[in-house]
């Protein structure tokens, strides 16, 4: 799991099935002290979350089809959590 | 899931059984702006995308999952077309000027 910052969102008419009715965030990994770090990703949202929220991210299958309640599928990267605040970073 | 840009189609007479029916696209990675990023890969295409568009995709195991049956061995597989990214700051940084932040041609 990584914390992240969402900072847009992803519009897709055309998409695989599994990914219908889903909300595409844009997520920005960021280092435990909050700084951007490395390339953002599009993860599927579980917890309505928005843009500017500080989030966790999961970023393997099996947790993500769980989390989703779905057999295993295309998806991997999966927002589970709204972070209120990291404590010692 | 990443970005990319379709930039052409792969076709293979002899390929895995597997992935019989299956189309094979080559793709340019980018980041949220459409700026390339690191090398091209081949991905399997489950939305029936076009050179010139702006795709995502997944990579590791869950890409064989895209497909019908995910007993293959595709590492990376289009997943969707992006119509549009709505990002009200900067997702990285510096973005070089000029660079289109739309979906593009194609």
């Amino acid at each position: 799991m990584f914390l992240a910052r969402v900072v847009g969102d992803v519009v897709a008419t055309i998409k695989h099935p599994a990914l219908e009715q889903r909300k595409l965030l844009l997520v920005q990994p960021l280092t435990g002290d909050g700084a951007p770090v490395g390339r953002p990703s599009i993860a599927v949202d579980s917890v309505d979350a928005g843009v500017g929220d500080h989030v966790l991210v999961v970023d393997e299958g099996n947790g993500a089809a769980q989390v989703l309640q779905r057999p295993r599928g295309p998806i991997r990267t999966v927002v589970v959590g709204v972070v209120d605040e990291v404590a010692g970073a | 899931m990443h970005f990319a840009r379709v930039t052409g189609t792969v076709v293979c007479t002899a390929k895995v059984p597997s992935w019989r029916g299956q189309r094979l696209l080559l793709m340019q990675p980018t980041d949220p702006h459409g700026v390339p990023q690191g090398r091209h890969l081949v991905a399997v295409d489950l939305v029936s995308a076009a050179p010139g568009q702006r795709v995502f995709y997944v990579r590791g195991r869950e890409a064989a999952n895209a497909l019908p049956d995910a007993d293959n061995p595709a590492d990376a597989a289009i997943v969707g077309i992006v119509d549009d990214v709505r990002a009200p700051e900067a997702a990285t940084g510096d973005v070089p000027a000029g660079t289109s932040r739309g979906p593009g041609g194609g």
